[in-house]
């Protein structure tokens, strides 16, 4: 009974958080996506032939998100049934979309003109442990380059 | 030293390849630190400690390679890429590598 009752605080808990603080991040991510949307961020390799950007440096933003009690129980029913797992991708967009923006305010605070060449690379703190944590860490890095004056 | 992961800069011509530099940091946090994760894990949410481990062993691998570039007379490192891996609980690996050049 008591181990019930500790499952259905611990899921009430999770998802009450859970469900605010996604919010709350979507809210601050949309914000700064438009506050940074002068940077372009392009995945192409090379640079365009485009003499007045030169300057180049590595930028890189990294993120670890973990997803909270109630998605973890949701996401081990639906292991159950099969199909797409919902309440995780929200958890990877999230990082990936945090961990781009983190990589763009440090161009920005370069000044650099654009992004090029952007690679996202998924790492794993947690990964073999018994109770693993559900959690996704992200590195975004590519080369901003500046005009130079 | 010009650090980039592209393959080649505009306005600048390569005069010579010396090769793959690389560098590598595994760390792990304490305890405690963990502890705060799994709390973290019932509420959801940015593990702040762990992206802290994550840029620390970003910068290390970095300047390790760094390093090994300076060691060789490089003036850049070019086509730089990150790979991640996972070593033991608790633990990550970041390891960093890219071709040393001289531009000039």
């Amino acid at each position: 009974m008591i181990d019930l009752i500790i499952l259905v605080t611990l899921l009430a808990v999770g998802y009450g958080f859970g469900t605010y603080a996604e919010k709350r991040h979507y809210k601050s991510i949309i914000t700064r996506e438009n506050e940074l949307r002068g940077i372009p961020v392009i995945t192409s390799r090379f640079p365009p032939v485009n003499k007045s950007l030169t300057d180049a440096a590595l930028v890189s933003g990294s993120v670890v998100i973990s997803v909270d009690y109630f998605k973890r129980f949701l996401a081990a029913l639906r292991n159950l049934v099969g199909g797409r797992v919902t309440s995780y991708e929200s958890l990877v967009d999230r990082a990936r979309r945090e961990a781009i923006l983190r990589m763009k305010a440090e161009a920005k605070g370069i000044n650099a003109n654009i992004i090029f060449n952007v690679k996202l690379e998924t790492s794993s703190i947690h990964k073999g442990r018994k109770n693993g944590i559900g959690s996704v860490e992200v590195l975004a890095y590519g080369t901003a380059l500046t005009k130079r004056n | 030293m010009i650090i980039t992961n592209i393959e080649i800069l505009p306005d600048k011509r390569i005069v010579e390849h010396l090769g793959l530099v690389q560098g590598s940091s595994v760390r792990a946090k304490h305890v405690g630190r963990d502890i705060m994760a799994g709390l973290k894990n019932i509420f959801g949410g940015e593990l702040k400690g762990y992206t802290e481990l994550l840029q620390e062993s970003r910068t290390e691998a970095m300047d390790r390679m760094i390093e090994q570039a300076e060691a060789v007379g490089a003036n850049a490192i070019l086509n730089v890429r990150f790979s991640t891996s996972s070593v033991a609980a608790g633990a990550a690996e970041l390891f960093a590598y890219g071709t040393a050049v001289i531009l000039e």
